[in-house]
C-alpha cells in the first residue's frame, strides 16, 4: 500500500505516509475536537449569564423631567446621566466651533435627530473614573454648563464633552433609542 | 550536574524538563510500558472509569461553584439559576448530579471485581484498604453534595443523618451540636458542608494517587487470580490497555450520556424539588439509590444505636477483609461454592437495597433483617469457614499455559506431574 504509484505522486515525497499515519491524523483531529467540545460550555459558562444579560438593557421615562433637569440611572453598572436641555442649551452645544473642543465632535453627533433637546452620556469621568456632578440642582456645573468633575477639576459642556482637563475625551455615549417621544431604551 | 536524572526522551523541551522533574519518565514506567497481565477482562476498566469521573465530578463541581450559593436564602434559587440562566448551566448541573450515581455504579463494580477475584488478598490488602477509605470519602462527599440544593430531601436527610450521632452514649448530642453549628441542621450547617464538599474530592484525589502507587508496587490482579510469572504473561500498559480501557470509556460516556440527555432526573426524588422547609417532612424520607443498602441495614434493628453501629459496621468489615477470607486461592474461577455464594451476597446487597426505599413496615421489615444478617454473616462466618472447607479447582500453571499450553480447562498433559497449588 505504501508503495503504491497513488501514494507516491499524491503525497508528492516519499512513499512512506502510510495508514497509521493517516489513522493517527485523524485520531488526533478527532481528539482535539473533542476536547473543544467538552471544554466549550465550561468555559461559555463564564459567559454572563441570562438574568445578567436581561438587565443590559433598561427601559426610561422622560416625563418627568423637564427642560434644564437632569437624572441619573444606572445600566449595566454604570450611571448614566439623562439630560433635558433648555433651548438656550442645546443652542450653545450646537453653535460650540470644533477647534475650541480637546475631543472635537459635533453636537449632531451625540444626540438623536429631532430629540436634540434630550443629551444621554455615561457619567464616568474620562481621567480617572470619578462621577462627575451637574445633574442635581444644587450641583456645580462648571463654566459651560454641562458638568463638574469635583476630582481633578475636568469640566463638561451641555453635550457632555470636555471643555476643561485634565480628562483627555468626552463623555461617553451608551447605545441608546427612542421608543416614543416619552421613552427611551438603553442597550 | 550531578544527581540530575538521565532522560531518554529525544525531544529537547521534554528532556529539559524530564531531566530537573522526572515526569515523562514517570509517565512512560508507569502507563507506557507496565507490565500489565495480559489476561484482564472488562471487569478491570472500572479503576480508570472511576478515576475519569472523578475528573468530571472536578470540574463540574468547580464551575458550578462559580454560581452556587451556599446561604439557606439563596440556595435553591441559585441552583435554579444555574439551571435557567447559566450558559450551559443545566449540562453542568446535570452531569454533576447524574455523574455522582455514575460514580456509585462504577466504584461499586469496581468493588466487586475485587471481592470476586481476590484482589484484596496479600500483598494487596494495602491497596484495598486504601480503597475503602476512598468509598468512604466518595460517601461523605456525597452526601453533604446532596444537601447543597436545599431541598426538601436535602434538609431532611441531612437531619436524619446527623441526627444519627446522637445515639451514641453521653458525647452523641454535643457531637451533634458541634456537626449543626447550631441546634438544627441550618445557614452554618449548609455552609460548612459546602465548604467541605469542595475540598474532600482533592482528599480523594491524594488517596486515589497512593491506591495507585500501592497497586503499581505489587501489579495487577488478574482474572486467574494467579501470580505473573514471566513477561510473557504480560503486555505493556500502551497501547494494548489504554485502547480497551478507550473502548470502556465509551460504553460508561454512552450510559453517562443516557442518563444526562434523556433521564436526569430517573435517579432523583422529586421532593428535592421543594424548597427545604423545616415544619414540614416529606411523607417519606429516602437517601439517593446508592445509599438504599446501608440505611435498611441502618433500621433493620429497634435499637438507634445498634442500627447505628450495625450501619458503619457494614462498611467497616471491608476492612477487615483480607484476614477474614482464608482461602488460599484469590480468583472465585477456581472456587467452585464461593462463585455461587457471592451472587447470594449480591442478592441480598439488592435486597436490602429495595429494602432501604420502601418504608420500614411488613415484609420489608422482615426482608432486611434477613438481607443484613446475611450481609455480616458472608463476611464474618461464610468467608472464614470456607477457605478450610472449601476445595478449589486446580490453578493453571501460569497466565500464558491456558493458552500456549493445553487447553484450559481441560486435561493436563499426559506425563505432566500434578502441580501444587498457588499460594495466594
Amino acid at each position: 500500500m505504501a508503495h503504491s504509484p497513488a501514494a507516491t505522486t499524491a503525497h508528492g515525497h516519499s512513499a512512506h505516509v502510510t495508514k497509521r499515519d493517516m489513522l493517527q491524523l485523524i485520531a488526533g483531529a478527532g481528539a482535539a475536537i473533542g476536547v473543544g467540545a467538552i471544554a466549550w460550555p465550561f468555559i461559555d459558562s463564564m459567559n454572563p449569564a441570562r438574568d445578567v444579560l436581561a438587565l443590559a438593557a433598561i427601559e426610561v421615562d422622560l416625563s418627568p423631567i423637564t427642560a434644564g433637569q437632569g437624572i441619573t440611572v444606572v445600566w449595566q453598572g454604570k450611571p448614566i446621566f439623562v439630560r433635558h436641555r433648555t433651548p438656550q442649551e442645546t443652542k450653545e452645544a450646537e453653535d460650540t466651533p470644533l477647534n475650541k473642543l480637546i475631543e472635537p465632535q459635533a453636537d449632531s453627533a451625540r444626540v438623536k435627530a429631532g430629540h436634540s433637546d434630550w443629551i444621554v452620556v455615561i457619567g464616568i469621568c474620562t481621567h480617572l473614573g470619578c462621577v462627575p456632578l451637574g445633574n442635581k440642582p444644587a450641583d456645580p456645573r462648571g463654566d459651560y454648563g454641562g458638568w463638574f468633575c469635583p476630582c481633578h477639576g475636568s469640566q463638561y459642556d451641555t453635550s457632555g464633552r470636555v471643555r476643561v482637563g485634565p480628562a483627555p475625551a468626552n463623555l461617553g455615549l451608551p447605545p441608546y433609542a427612542f421608543v416614543s417621544d416619552t421613552k427611551i431604551k438603553i442597550g | 550536574m550531578a544527581g540530575l536524572h538521565k532522560s531518554e526522551f529525544s525531544n529537547p523541551v521534554v528532556n529539559w524538563i524530564d531531566t530537573r522533574l522526572p515526569i515523562f519518565t514517570m509517565m512512560q514506567k508507569e502507563y507506557g510500558v507496565f507490565p500489565t497481565p495480559k489476561n484482564f477482562n472488562y471487569f478491570w476498566n472500572f479503576g480508570a472509569l472511576a478515576m475519569i469521573n472523578l475528573v468530571i465530578m472536578i470540574a463540574t463541581g468547580i464551575f458550578l461553584a462559580m454560581n452556587y450559593q451556599p446561604n439557606t436564602e439563596l440556595a435553591f434559587d441559585s441552583v435554579q439559576r444555574i439551571m435557567r440562566d447559566v450558559n450551559y448551566g443545566w449540562l453542568l448541573r446535570y452531569v454533576h448530579q447524574n455523574g455522582a450515581s455514575m460514580f456509585f455504579i462504577v466504584t461499586y463494580i469496581h468493588i466487586f471485581r475485587g471481592l470476586y477475584y481476590g484482589s484484596y488478598k496479600a500483598p494487596r490488602e494495602l491497596l484495598w484498604m486504601l480503597g475503602v477509605v476512598i468509598l468512604l470519602l466518595m460517601m461523605a462527599t456525597a452526601f453533604m453534595g446532596y444537601v447543597l440544593p436545599w431541598g426538601q430531601m436535602s434538609y431532611w436527610g441531612a437531619t436524619v443523618i446527623t441526627n444519627l450521632f446522637s445515639a451514641f452514649p453521653w458525647i452523641g448530642p454535643k457531637i451533634v451540636t458541634l456537626l449543626w453549628g447550631g441546634f438544627s441542621v441550618d445557614n452554618p450547617t449548609l455552609n460548612r458542608f459546602f465548604s467541605l464538599h469542595y475540598l474532600l474530592p482533592f482528599v480523594i484525589v491524594g488517596v486515589v494517587v497512593l491506591h495507585i502507587a500501592a497497586l503499581h508496587i505489587v501489579g495487577s490482579n488478574n482474572p486467574l487470580g494467579i501470580d505473573v510469572k514471566s513477561p510473557q504473561d504480560t503486555v505493556p500498559f500502551h497501547p494494548y490497555y489504554t485502547i480497551k480501557d478507550s473502548v470502556g470509556i465509551c460504553v460508561y460516556l454512552a450510559v453517562f450520556a443516557a442518563l444526562v440527555f434523556f433521564a436526569p432526573n430517573f435517579l432523583g426524588d422529586p421532593n428535592n424539588f421543594i424548597p427545604a422547609n423545616p415544619l414540614q417532612t416529606p411523607a417519606d424520607i429516602v437517601p439517593e439509590w446508592y445509599f438504599l443498602p446501608y440505611y435498611a441495614i441502618l433500621r433493620s434493628v429497634p435499637n438507634k444505636l445498634l442500627g447505628v453501629c450495625l450501619m458503619f459496621a457494614s462498611i467497616l468489615v471491608l476492612f477487615v477483609l483480607p484476614w477474614l477470607d482464608t482461602s488460599r486461592v484469590r480468583s472465585a474461577r477456581f472456587r467452585p461454592i464461593y462463585r455461587q455464594l457471592i451472587w447470594v451476597f449480591v442478592l441480598a446487597f439488592v435486597v436490602l437495597g429495595v429494602c432501604g426505599a420502601n418504608k420500614p413496615e411488613g415484609i420489608w421489615v422482615v426482608l432486611s433483617r434477613v438481607a443484613t444478617l446475611y450481609y455480616f454473616l458472608h463476611f464474618l462466618v461464610i468467608l472464614p469457614l470456607l477457605g478450610k472447607l472449601e476445595r478449589p479447582l486446580p490453578l493453571p500453571e501460569s497466565i500464558s499455559q491456558p493458552v500456549t499450553g493445553g487447553r484450559g480447562g481441560g486435561p493436563t498433559p499426559s506425563g505432566a506431574a500434578a502441580k501444587p497449588m498457588e499460594k495466594a
